[in-house]
């Protein structure tokens, strides 16, 4: 619980914090500290200085533009819980950060903080999924844009350059979509989770996009899924979804959970959440 | 004055809040972490990381040269100036070492330790030593640890029988001179239903709010040791750090500072706290060592983790004829301080609240490659009313009848107390039926049953529980501890008037310091303001045991009362001389002593205080001052009982469980504070609640704690429980004139069969008839799985 010892500089802008990262040699970004700090304590992780970009000016926020909605890297997850914007634009943002650990994480923890770290149980991947979302990155050769479908490529491991920080998560707002997720009792991480973002018009499910988390090394897109819910009523979901699983392989086994039970609850969760989506 | 309408309000039984939490939730307590003293140096522990092996080697050197390193010691080393650590339970016990000697036998055993500058340093040079084992198999099952293979963990306990098979019971005598299965064997001969389960009290971490810590000062100078610790006894602290040190009892102190809970845990003298001593001692300097949560899952002692094989014989009526308990406890590595005993108090209370003829108990305890196990809140009776309650349950569900019918049928009935168990107990008082029938009132059973009844017409798997219990506190006369089983306490009217009182019980958490001085407040009509209860300093408080078992209220609350009492007496002696008056006509009234029936002559408290002091003239025979004290020891323990009823329902398709309803009516007899009671029934039943539902502490076939951390050893939180329906009845104990029995642990007893019961129930279309905890989302969703019970 103690950790080694490190130098902590913050930043006051991207740029600022990019060069500081830069010059630092083997530093680490920290915003909310909820991902870090735990695995500082137990010397997991041990970096020698911590660049803080909680305080950056406008690198958090919650805006809309042009139709989309875009929030910044260090807001935290009790302000998207709490956005009026959110909870009326895109309620399933809103909704999986109400799900985000206890008051306290939630308090601190941020949204970017939380998809670059890409924990495999984390909620906020399989939101930003389910969204297609652009996840936008600053680094030392600039800014650019990646598909969150792109971004989350393996255990622990996302598409995130060295020196690179995350300034912003950009989508498109759907009011038909919903999260929907099993809790680890301790943790209150996701066991199973399940984002579904529908196009509905006409009672019929035109199109889908679903964001699995907590059941593989990181957070996938059901397309099969996707494919089976096109063009389903209401009535017809459970049984779309009945087949959520098959497409997913090597599912995670835990002490919380086996591959079995995960995989079984995989329909059940992707059920539940298209059910919320369609409530809307 | 008039002596109507007093202005002062009588505080017995009021809903005091409590006056240490100002300080507490504003960051205002000082707990050992927050200590300095000049000089002062910090000490870490190297830990091993495997459960089982022999120390091949110990490398310090490059812990040694780190700057502001200033000690390093290996177990060798401290062996040399500790002897092993002693128990305070009459059973054998192999030598246990505060820091291991050429075998490890748990992980998170010390192995090594440095003394440094500062604590970041200290934890820096300690994960700088390198300590190379040579593994040895390690046994985390009991049962298997039982055949003494693959491993014997102490090499003088074959088969790693810490206690080898004790009986107890019906026919068995007190001297095991003779066992007599006649009767024990008709009642099983004689049934008509027997029912038979294994059932496993599984093993929790006590997780105190604030780790433990200690800081022991020597001064050379003064051929003195102060020590602080987290602690629950300083009194017993200060009696073991004297031994272990060489030194008189008079030349240590012991404090207690804010203790942020023990729940049990923080009674054992640990190995920390003895090391910080003799480092102390040998370097001169003040120590300090505080744990992190890390450590604390490891190196604090675990709670339960025991195995029970029950067996009840019954007529088709439902009276029960006899039980049998099989009980094997695993107590991990070592014996502790209390370690040993605590499953002995399972078999004292294995009967419950029910007359039940003819009982055989037998206790093997097993060591293994865990933590060891100590007192955890209940201590062996939540156990006990696990392992009796869950085969009640089963019997009336086996009979068709109802649950709260079945346990009327066989409860020991009013008139029948006090009564002496087949086991040895004396219960002081009870009425259980009227507890049950209030409880049955409060929770409006029959509507709850057409609920849950309907709920099932819906598809929906709701169960109900009812559990009952009796548990054993307020220990307890001198016969049933080693320390002895009194209480102390003095109290002193200061010479403006104002109270301080002592008290040998050392809260942490418990609110002594508001109930006590309602106590006082009343028993000198002054204001509650005007009372301090001060504690957890054995400078400052001259005697005491200690807070544990519930014992706080019922022991240390009366030794308070007596030595009030006595100071009363005088003071009146006093104001008789001061008011001239007869001492038998002065009464204490608003914060004022007056002669009854001559208003007039009454004279402000501070004043008869401020005479007693400065007595001019000093009546004759009489001393000054005003000070006394009191040591109380009960001629019995205590036994409050209570009833828990529950309605859980279970996701047919997840699994989940979630508890909608508790309702828990509980009898401790007399409360000073109901407010306070309250409180820690909350708190019991978190804990009751978390153990059935969501804590469990899981080690791998190697020996691992999986559940080392909060990620992955769930706390309960508020969000995990419905609001809790609480009421009481009242039976006051005949034990002490308070009438009080005690309700720290209360709240864990009837709870944990409570929901248990209430899942069986709502499974119970699947044909289950015992579920064994914690009931994790996917034991129970295999068992409706596996029935074709999942929607999907």
């Amino acid at each position: 619980m103690i950790p080694v010892a490190f130098e902590y500089q913050r930043a006051t802008s991207v740029d600022d914090a990019i060069a500081k990262l830069a010059a630092s040699g083997g530093g680490k970004f920290i915003a909310g500290g909820h991902s870090l700090v735990p695995l500082m304590k137990l010397r997991l992780s041990e970096p020698a200085q911590l660049i803080d970009i909680a305080r950056i000016p406008g690198l958090s926020g919650i805006r809309a533009s042009g139709g989309r909605i875009a929030i910044g890297a260090t807001t935290t997850h009790y302000e998207i819980a709490a956005s009026p914007l959110l909870r009326d634009q895109c309620p399933m943002m809103a909704e999986a950060a109400t799900e985000i650990g206890d008051p306290q994480v939630r308090n601190r923890g941020t949204i970017g903080g939380s998809i670059a770290h890409a924990d495999p149980a984390a909620d906020f991947p399989a939101v930003v999924l389910a969204l297609d979302a652009d996840i936008v990155l600053k680094g030392p050769t600039g800014a650019r844009t990646v598909k969150a479908s792109a971004f989350f490529r393996g255990f622990y491991d996302v598409d995130l350059g060295a020196g690179e920080l995350i300034t912003a998560i950009q989508f498109a707002p759907v009011k038909s979509a919903g999260y929907a997720k099993l809790r680890q009792r301790a943790s209150h991480y996701a066991v199973v989770g399940v984002a579904a973002a529908l196009e509905v018009s006409g009672g019929v499910i035109r199109s889908a996009r679903v964001g699995l988390t907590g059941a593989t090394t990181h957070a996938v897109r059901l397309t099969s899924l996707e494919a089976a819910l096109a063009g389903k009523r209401a009535d017809a979901v459970a049984a779309a979804c009945a087949g959520a699983a098959n497409d997913v392989a090597d599912v995670n086994a835990d002490l919380h959970a086996s591959a079995d039970y995960r995989k079984a609850m995989i329909p059940v969760f992707a059920r539940r959440a298209v059910e919320r989506a369609l409530a809307r | 004055m008039s002596t109507s309408a007093p202005v002062l309000p009588k505080l017995i039984g009021e809903r005091v809040k409590r006056r240490e939490d100002p300080r507490l939730i504003r960051g205002l307590g000082t707990y050992v972490d927050d200590l300095k003293v000049t000089g002062m140096r910090h000490l870490a522990f190297k830990r091993c990381d495997i459960a089982h092996g022999t120390i091949t080697s110990i490398d310090t050197s490059a812990a040694a040269k780190m700057t502001g390193v200033e000690a390093v010691y290996t177990g060798a080393d401290i062996a040399k100036i500790l002897a092993p650590m002693p128990i305070g339970t009459p059973f054998p016990s192999p030598p246990h070492h505060a820091v291991a000697v050429d075998v490890v036998r748990y992980a998170g055993e010390p192995v090594a330790l440095v003394v440094a500058s500062d604590r970041y340093l200290a934890r820096d040079a300690a994960d700088a030593i390198v300590v190379t084992y040579d593994p040895l198999p390690a046994v985390v099952d009991p049962e298997a640890a039982m055949t003494g293979q693959p491993t014997v963990i102490h090499k003088d306990f074959p088969h790693n029988l810490a206690v080898a098979l004790v009986p107890s019971g019906t026919g068995v005598a007190p001297d095991y001179s003779s066992i007599d299965n006649s009767a024990v064997d008709k009642a099983f001969a004689d049934a008509e239903v027997v029912i038979s389960q294994r059932m496993v009290n599984h093993r929790l971490v006590p997780n105190a709010m604030e780790p433990r810590g200690v800081l022991a000062h020597w001064e050379p100078g003064k051929d003195t040791m102060t020590i602080w610790s987290s602690t629950q006894n300083p009194h017993i602290l200060k009696t073991m750090i004297a031994a272990m040190n060489g030194l008189g009892q008079h030349q240590v102190r012991a404090i207690a500072p804010e203790v942020g809970g023990g729940f049990g845990a923080k009674i054992n003298i640990y190995a920390e706290e003895y090391v910080c001593s003799v480092v102390s001692k040998q370097l001169g300097l003040p120590i300090k060592w505080v744990e992190d949560r890390s450590e604390a899952f490891v190196a604090t002692t675990h709670g339960r983790d025991i195995i029970g094989y029950i067996d009840l014989a019954a007529r088709k009526d439902g009276k029960v004829l006899g039980l049998k308990m099989r009980l094997i406890a695993d107590i991990g590595a070592y014996n502790m301080l209390l370690t040993a005993a605590i499953p002995t108090l399972t078999m004292l209370m294995a009967n419950g609240t029910y007359d039940i003829p003819a009982i055989r108990t037998t206790l093997t305890e097993v060591f293994t490659n865990k933590t060891p196990t100590d007192a955890y809140r209940g201590a062996g009776r939540p156990e006990a009313t696990y392992f009796v309650e869950r085969a009640m349950d089963m019997l009336a569900r086996e009979l068709k009848m109802d649950p709260a019918e079945v346990r009327r049928k066989n409860f020991i009935k009013p008139n029948q107390f006090p009564y002496q168990t087949q086991m040895g107990a004396v219960y002081d008082s009870g009425d259980y039926e009227k507890a049950l029938d209030a409880a049955l009132t409060a929770s409006n059973w029959k509507g709850l049953v057409a609920e849950r009844d309907q709920a099932r017409a819906e598809g929906r798997l709701v169960g109900l529980g009812l559990a009952f219990y009796v548990e054993v506190c307020g220990l307890g006369p001198s016969s049933s501890l080693p320390t002895g089983g009194w209480e102390h306490g003095q109290v002193t009217i200061e010479r403006d008037g104002r109270i301080t009182a002592t008290t040998g019980a050392s809260p942490h958490g418990q609110g002594n310091e508001t109930t006590f001085a309602q106590m006082l407040a009343d028993q000198f009509s002054v204001p509650f303001e005007h009372v301090t209860i001060l504690h957890g300093d054995t400078g400052i408080v001259k005697q005491g045991i200690g807070t544990f078992g519930s014992r706080s209220q019922a022991v240390a609350g009366t030794a308070l009362h007596l030595a009030g009492g006595k100071v009363r007496k005088k003071m009146a002696q006093f104001a008789a001389a001061m008011l001239e008056a007869s001492e038998d006509d002065i009464v204490f009234e608003n914060g004022m002593v007056g002669v009854k029936g001559a208003p007039a002559k009454a004279k402000p408290f501070a004043a008869i205080a401020a005479y007693a002091y400065v007595p001019v003239p000093l009546p004759p025979g009489m001393e000054p001052g005003l000070s006394d004290e009191a040591f109380f020891e009960p001629n019995n323990n205590t036994y409050p009982f209570g009833c828990h009823i529950s309605m859980l329902e279970i996701d047919r398709e997840t699994g989940e469980p979630k508890l909608l309803k508790l309702i828990a009516v509980d009898d401790a007899g007399h409360l000073i504070n109901p407010l306070i009671v309250e409180g820690q029934i909350h708190g019991g039943l978190a804990q009751g609640i978390g153990q059935a539902m969501i804590e469990e502490a899981v080690y791998n076939e190697d020996g691992q704690l999986l559940t080392g951390s909060f990620m992955d050893y769930a706390l309960p939180r508020a969000t995990d429980f419905p609001r809790f329906e609480l009421s009481a009845t009242v039976t006051p104990t005949p034990v002490n004139p308070l009438g009080a029995k005690g309700v720290g642990e209360a709240g864990t007893l009837g709870s944990t069969p409570c929901i248990v019961s209430a899942a069986v129930d709502a499974l119970s279309q699947f044909g289950v008839t015992h579920i064994d905890m914690m009931l994790r989302p996917e034991k129970l969703w295999r068992i409706i799985h596996n029935h074709g019970g999942g929607r999907s």
